[in-house]
């Protein structure tokens, strides 16, 4: 039996490995992929297909939801041989980039492939974004504005 | 009666042909490319995806490449695009505070938590045109200063601890957002639904709208309380899954104009709110949305409406740059018989004028 906290967990790393897979660039992605050289055997259940999703904000930034625009969205749905159905969304139109992801996400259910997948795909593209996001921060901190004070008069 | 006349499919054909070299250009010189425009002329492409109101920096750039620089016929032609994809759903609303801040500043507050970060701004550039960059030269890498990551709370955060400040914007709790994408505009108009078509309405008539706001015309004497530019999480819950998933980021710009307030009958004196929050780093439309927003809730602020700014069905039925361009260019196409129409009308009525002043000669005559 797997015990709640351990499904949580489960599921906060499937999460977590999605979200990379989202925000990963499709070259990135797909040189990635090709090198780990894992198996493609899969069925396409859904896609991959681009459409749209309604952006909410909300009102003074806390407040109650409103639609404030549309993205597209790409999703592809696969199920593997063995019977793991993997699913991705990402923004924009990258199918070949979706398609891989949706494969990612079915083979990470299998524990053979688990460390494969995190070593030679997440790993990389986490530390890629990690750096890419210190670095705009950088930039961003380098534009803050020290304040000082000019003493003026006698004393 | 309705008369088709046919005619000029070859005139046309050969204008769309004429239409395609002169985008074109010089053929000598390399034909520009997408991603050029996406990273070099990013501004305009972030205003085509905001009023176009798709996110989608490689379909706005073809469309400010196929309307040849023409901002208004690029929203066109993304809108058009729009209503060929099928909807997959609505997100959950994105957290700006928790935004990977690329500017940052409050004209009310010096000392805020975070700091103010001016980013890649325009202010403070003297507006004088510079000759280095008609040439090739590449530009010094920015710079760059390792921080401590810092919490960057909105500063109507800040103001509302004092209970100082109206709160961030309720509806009820069970109410399903507006989309005036779905359902036909009808007025009055919940809040929500105005911030749409602020969101996606045209930035030169809600920058004109918010300035005469300022003049007097609705006056009610904001403050840039924050602006934040930067990329925020896009999740979405999904059927076939129990958690929800990041779709990536997208790039915002938010303002919060923070407004005086001498408060009415049910609200005590405070300071009151607009909100802009629009696609990209389009901080004067974001700016000029807060400011209508602000006016437009004359109404539920017990404020007389006097000005233009202030009347929901006037700015909000013509803030649609789509809508307006539709309707004043349609004014083009052929309207041959409706003007013939017209011109046997005022024919006649030319006609009976000219009998009515002979009789009235003839009066006058018969009078002497």
């Amino acid at each position: 039996m797997v015990s709640r906290q351990e499904r949580q967990a489960l599921t906060e790393q499937r999460r977590e490995a999605m979200a990379i897979l989202a925000m990963a660039g499709g070259s990135e992605l797909l040189a990635l992929w090709k090198e780990a050289g894992l198996p493609e055997d899969a069925k396409t259940l859904r896609g991959p297909e681009t459409g749209l999703v309604t952006v909410r904000g909300r009102m003074g930034g806390g407040g109650a939801p409103f639609n404030f625009g549309e993205a597209t969205v790409t999703r592809a749905t696969v199920k593997l041989p063995s019977g793991e159905v993997g699913h991705a969304y990402a923004l924009g139109r990258e199918k070949m980039k979706v398609r891989v992801a949706a494969l990612i996400d079915a083979l990470r259910q299998k524990p053979d492939f688990q460390d494969q997948i995190e070593e030679k795909i997440l790993a990389p593209l986490r530390a890629r974004q990690t750096e890419a996001d210190a670095q705009r921060r950088a930039e961003t901190a380098a534009t803050k504005v020290d304040f000082f004070t000019m003493v003026r008069g006698e004393d | 009666m309705y008369v088709a006349v046919k005619g000029g499919e070859a005139a046309i054909q050969n204008a769309h042909r004429l239409l395609a070299d002169r985008r074109r250009g010089d053929r000598n010189l390399p034909s520009i490319t997408l991603e050029q425009i996406a990273s070099q002329l990013s501004l305009a492409v972030d205003r085509v995806m905001s009023e176009g109101s798709l996110y989608d920096t490689g379909l706005a750039a073809l469309a400010v490449k196929q309307a040849r620089g023409d901002m208004i016929e690029a929203i066109f032609l993304l809108r058009a695009y729009r209503t060929t994809l099928p909807r997959f759903g609505y997100t959950r609303p994105v957290d700006t505070a928790a935004m990977l801040v690329e500017r940052r500043v409050s004209a009310t507050y010096k000392d805020l938590p975070g700091g103010q970060l001016l980013g890649p701004t325009f202010d403070y550039t003297h507006r004088l045109l510079d000759p280095e960059l008609a040439e090739d030269a590449e530009p010094a890498t920015p710079e760059a200063r390792s921080e401590a990551e810092e919490a960057m709370p909105r500063v109507s955060d800040i103001l509302a601890n004092e209970g100082l400040i109206e709160e961030d914007g309720s509806l009820p709790e069970d109410r399903e957002p507006g989309d005036i994408t779905r359902e036909p505009p009808e007025f009055p108009m919940e809040r929500d639904q105005r911030l749409q078509a602020l969101s996606r309405g045209d930035e030169g008539f809600l920058l004109a709208l918010g300035y005469s706001t300022q003049r007097g015309y609705g006056r009610n004497h904001p403050f840039a309380g924050e602006i934040r530019i930067g990329e925020v999480e896009v999740e979405i819950d999904v059927p076939e899954l129990d958690f929800p998933l990041t779709l990536g980021r997208i790039r915002v710009t938010e303002c919060q104009m923070v407004n005086q307030f001498k408060g009415s009958k049910k609200v005590p004196p405070q300071f009151t709110r607009g909100y802009g929050l629009v696609f990209g780093q389009s901080e004067r439309k974001a700016m000029a949305m807060s400011l209508c927003d602000r006016a437009l809730r004359a109404g539920e602020l017990d404020e007389d409406i006097t000005a233009p700014a202030q009347d929901e069905e006037f700015v909000i039925s013509h803030c649609d740059n789509v809508q307006a361009t539709g309707f004043v260019e349609h004014l083009k196409l052929p309207h041959y018989v409706d003007f013939q129409a017209e011109l046997g009308l005022v024919r006649q009525m030319r006609r009976e004028y000219e009998e009515g002043q002979k009789d009235k000669v003839t009066m006058a005559e018969a009078a002497e």
